[in-house]
């Protein structure tokens, strides 16, 4: 990784061409959660002389003047941003005047795209309709309200802090402001019965976003709940428990009007998707801010230093706060756009196969895990089945030829 | 101490005194051996390497010895300086034979027992063949230096055991040094003199046998009647295969080369040869002209008890596994192999050994010597089934069991001694009925310690029966057994089958009555081990078309990473080409994908192999 962050010149050329995006990380929690392995301090893990809460968005505004300037430096036009999401950690953990000042740097450094997607996570206890209000007149466009489940004991265990009655609140306020509403679900919680998923999945079609997420728990080495599962105090489901929650997920969330776009993802309408998030599978440009956050340019992926104070010096004295980065050879770029684009409802174009993905394609259709009519249609395409969704790996790996 | 050594060939007999130690692994014997040539004057103690005697890695680790060797210390007791051979005595369960042979080239043997532990199993087996083979006994307690050691006590076990008085048993420390003096003199006063026929054709006996990178094969040798001379033609026995002399020696501790080996000597031969099969253990080395019409006896030829097939994990590194056991071949005469194939498994051997230790130190070594990752299968004697129309088929391997129908099947049994405190006889006695043993006899060592004597097929105890022992015994007891022969018995082939595929590695013979334990065993093991697949997989046990235990994996129904990683592509991209790399190691049966791990886990005695081919 070069000290100051620059891109091989070819970067230029995608940059010119895709879309751009910005994802924000805000590293910073209340508490951390048992279950999380993101990159996110708690201000008694950061101490007296971590990189101060206050001070983050200086830091962040700093990368985005060196973001500017290394983009410059390919000889590429400074693209305009089409999505932007602030992630955590716990966003709202910042005051949402300095979220509003740090989109406004972004719009100084390179302009919003009119129509741009402006997302940010939160956490539906810090969501007020005082801060919802200031968020939309800052220009966000959407908020992601981390709800995880309704059912309290599942809560607990997940070692979330929120009242289940806080997210409809939340809902309402965020839906006042005249913001989109997205709503994250966390399924195969150790101790979540089949009717607990359930409760959760109704109670959040019941608030009527307009985009939900549903993810797997995955149980990390280094957190406190793997550490729980090592020593036998909680138990996982069984492999079949999270298939089964997907499938009941699936068929609630189509029953109720959403349709899904990306395998963890759905919407009411096709306005009502996270084009950030498609953005990823998409294989588009995007630069990542922050401790932590991940960027990809033009087949160039890297990733910052995580520890807030040591991104903050980095940045603060000019230098890039990139801790490694990756220039993906072609080899790798084709195994990343059909392990990302297989992910997408729209399926993956046959045309960006090779000859062994296209010779895999029958077997697939014939097992049922690509849907036939999107195989045979015009633009055939490699599109998931239900139980293709399920087993996306194994067809990665067939259309890889591994 | 005696500084003018003797020189070889020109030593009289009567101022020879050839010994070895007896003594079970860790009690001492090495660190015995070390100081000994350490007072002697053999080795000054800047030279001294520790457990000099042991030279492979692996025994230094584990602390055993697998070739023994000869030393030929100098020793003065009142103005007559005498020459002291201490032979070593290989000290496992699997080399009771090479024991026998060691034994045979001495005329008194110590007896050393760890004054904290008394005596082991294996330690009274070699004593009982001392004993048999008339040699003269010196008993021995050593580590008297430890805290735990209770001298009193154990030396009127051994008192009891060879019959002298307890105040004749001698204390000594090898770590400190205390009494080895005295038990040096002892050993000039008390162990007769070699006895031959200076004037009789040459016959020398071979107690051990080892290939030298540099020098081909050197021979130790005890010389019982004339002399052999450097330069000329020598015969072994056995082959009537005959060799120059290259070069004569005696151990003191390097080699140095003699004029010859007389009558009662103890040194080794060099003739050039590559093989350790052209120079056996027993034989009897004499003149190749003029020789001895008479081979000394007790030769046998080593005989493979136990089977195995051992499989390179990477299939690829078979030439590497030819090649490292055509070298080990080179020193270790009872080693046979020959190409085997397992459709679950691939290319391999078919490997037998002395024992099951001896297949533990060939696999180490072929692992750690020559860098390969392998894979056992499980350990097999040798069968003789006979059919009905009275053919006899010698099956080593399950897979050569016939087909048709079986009139009868014998198999190997052997002789036990299990040693163990007395509280411990009902375990022992549950184990060993629930191994098929037959109890012969029981004695007591001491009101604490007992001795039982089982048969046992020997197909019940190289699987896991000393790990079983030692649990059942808080550690406590020692083992040890010698052949006794064959019996008739119910056996039959239980075969493994995955989606009606038969997994050869996995198929075994075992007792009528235990072929159920092992078929719900295995198809439980399996089941954990085997990844789910697209689609559901049978697993059963059968004997013949009779399934007789089944388990299912049920098909799978998700793999899909659906964890949110933000902008993390890099990790789910590795995560795939992790599964990839783990894709390498799947071996096919019929269209089922099993990982290698799964047929090490499910072939380890284990269990917590189990655990680790999960992860």
């Amino acid at each position: 990784m070069p000290v100051d962050g620059a891109l091989p010149a070819h970067t230029a050329t995608s940059l010119s061409t895709r879309q751009f995006g910005i994802y924000l990380h805000v590293p910073f929690c209340r508490v951390r959660c048992g279950y999380c392995d993101f990159n996110t301090y708690t201000l008694a893990e950061l101490g007296p002389h971590g990189a101060g809460v206050s001070s983050y968005a200086d830091a962040a505004l700093a990368e985005l003047a060196l973001a500017r300037d290394v983009i410059e430096r390919t000889g590429a036009a400074v693209p305009q941003v089409s999505t932007v999401f602030v992630g955590g950690g716990t966003p709202t953990m910042l005051a949402a005047a300095d979220l509003n000042r740090m989109l406004a740097g972004i719009r100084d450094a390179f302009g919003l795209l009119p129509g741009a997607e402006v997302t940010t996570e939160a956490n539906p206890d810090t969501i007020t309709p005082e801060v919802a209000k200031t968020l939309t007149a800052g220009g966000f466009t959407r908020i992601s309200l981390g709800m995880q489940s309704s059912v309290p004991h599942v809560l607990r265990t997940l070692e979330r802090t929120h009242d289940p009655a806080g997210v409809a609140r939340a809902v309402q306020a965020v839906r006042d402001a005249g913001l989109q509403v997205s709503l994250d679900l966390i399924y195969g919680t150790p101790g979540e019965t089949h009717d607990d998923w359930r409760r959760s999945i109704d109670d959040a079609i019941a608030l009527a976003p307009d985009h939900l997420s549903a993810y797997a728990l995955v149980v990390e080495e280094g957190t406190k709940l793997a550490a729980q599962v090592r020593r036998g105090q909680v138990r996982m489901p069984d492999d079949d428990d999270e298939a089964n929650k997907y499938e009941l997920a699936e068929t609630a969330l189509a029953a109720a009007g959403f349709e899904w776009y990306e395998i963890s993802n759905w919407s009411r309408t096709t306005d009502g998707r996270c084009r950030h998030n498609e953005s990823y599978w998409r294989g588009d440009n995007w630069w990542g801010i922050g401790p932590g956050a991940h960027s990809h340019i033009g087949g160039v992926r890297w990733w910052n230093v995580k520890h807030p104070a040591a991104y903050a010096n980095r940045v603060l004295a000019g230098d890039s706060p990139g801790a490694g980065r990756e220039l993906l050879t072609p080899d790798q770029t084709y195994d990343e756009t059909v392990l990302l684009g297989v992910r997408l409802a729209e399926g993956l174009p046959l045309t960006h196969l090779d000859d062994t993905g296209r010779a895999a394609i029958p077997a697939l259709v014939a097992d049922g895990l690509l849907d036939q009519s999107a195989a045979a249609a015009p633009a055939p395409a490699a599109r998931l089945t239900l139980r293709g969704r399920l087993l996306a790996d194994t067809v990665v790996r067939r259309l890889l030829g591994w | 101490m005696a500084r003018n050594a003797l020189q070889p060939a020109a030593t009289p007999p009567d101022l020879i005194r050839n010994f070895c130690i007896i003594a079970h692994i860790d009690h001492g014997k090495s660190t015995l051996a070390d100081r000994m040539l350490q007072i002697t004057g053999v080795v000054d103690e800047r030279a001294m390497r520790a457990q000099y005697l042991d030279r492979m890695d692996i025994e230094r680790e584990r602390g055993i010895t697998i070739k023994s060797q000869a030393v030929r210390m100098p020793w003065q007791l009142e103005e007559q300086t005498f020459c002291l051979n201490m032979i070593d005595t290989p000290g496992h369960v699997d080399f009771t034979y090479e024991v026998s042979r060691s034994l045979a080239a001495c005329e008194g043997a110590v007896l050393l027992v760890d004054a904290a532990q008394g005596i082991e199993a294996q330690t009274l087996a070699n004593l009982y063949l001392a004993m048999e083979n008339d040699l003269t006994i010196i008993p021995v307690l050593n580590k008297i230096d430890l805290p735990a050691a209770q001298p009193e006590r154990y030396a009127e076990e051994l008192a009891g055991l060879i019959g002298c008085d307890p105040g004749d048993v001698l204390k000594v420390s090898g770590k400190t040094g205390v009494g080895v003096e005295e038990l040096l003199d002892e050993i000039v006063r008390q162990f007769p003199s070699p006895v031959g026929d200076a004037d009789a054709p040459a016959r020398a006996m071979i107690f051990d046998s080892v290939y030298d990178t540099y020098r081909g094969v050197v021979t130790y040798v005890r010389v019982v009647d004339g002399e052999l001379k450097p330069r000329e033609r020598i015969e072994m026995m056995s082959t009537r295969a005959t060799h120059e002399l290259l070069e004569i020696g005696v151990i003191s501790p390097e080699p140095v080369p003699a004029k010859g080996l007389g009558v009662g000597e103890v040194g080794y031969l060099i003739t050039g040869v590559k093989d350790v099969r052209q120079s056996r253990v027993g034989d009897t080395v004499t003149a190749a002209r003029d020789g001895a019409t008479e081979p000394l006896g007790g030769y046998q030829d080593p005989k493979p008890m136990v089977f195995s097939g051992l499989y390179p994990i990477d299939g690829s590194d078979y030439p590497i596994l030819r090649d490292a056991l055509d070298k080990l071949k080179l020193n270790d005469a009872a080693l046979v192999y020959e190409p085997e194939t397992s459709a679950a498994l691939g290319f391999g051997f078919r490997v037998g050994f002395l024992g099951m230790l001896h297949l533990e130190i060939v696999r180490e070594r072929l692992e750690r010597e020559f860098d390969l990752d392998l894979i056992s299968t499980l350990p097999s004697v040798v069968y003789e089934v006979t059919l009905d129309d009275e053919r006899t088929v010698t099956v080593t391997n399950p897979s050569e069991f016939p087909e048709g129908k079986v009139a009868s099947i014998t198999e190997p049994v052997v002789r036990a001694t299990i040693l163990a405190p007395s509280e411990f006889i009902g375990s022992i006695m549950e184990l060993c009925q629930s191994r098929r043993g037959n109890l012969l006899g029981m004695d007591y060592l001491s009101p604490e310690r007992v001795e039982m004597r089982y048969t046992l097929p020997l197909a019940e105890i190289v699987f896991d029966f000393f790990d079983a022992l030692k649990s059942k015994t808080r550690g406590y007891a020692s083992l040890d057994y010698e052949p006794d022969g064959e019996q008739t018995a119910d056996l039959v082939k239980v075969d493994v089958l995955l989606q009606g595929d038969k997994v050869d590695a996995f198929s075994t013979i075992v007792h009528r009555d235990k072929a159920y334990a092992y078929g719900v065993m295995m198809a439980g093991k399996l089941k954990d081990l085997i990844p789910r697949q697209q689609f559901e997989v049978p697993i059963q046990a059968a004997i013949g078309s009779r399934v007789i235990a089944r388990e299912t994996i049920r098909a799978i129904r998700k793999d899909v990473l659906a964890k949110c990683y933000g902008g993390d592509i890099s990790r789910k991209r590795k995560l795939l080409e992790k599964q990839k790399e783990g894709k390498k190691r799947m071996k096919m049966v019929g269209s089922v994908e099993v990982p290698q791990e799964a047929f090490i886990a499910a072939l380890s005695q284990d269990g917590s192999a189990v655990e680790k081919a999960k992860k």
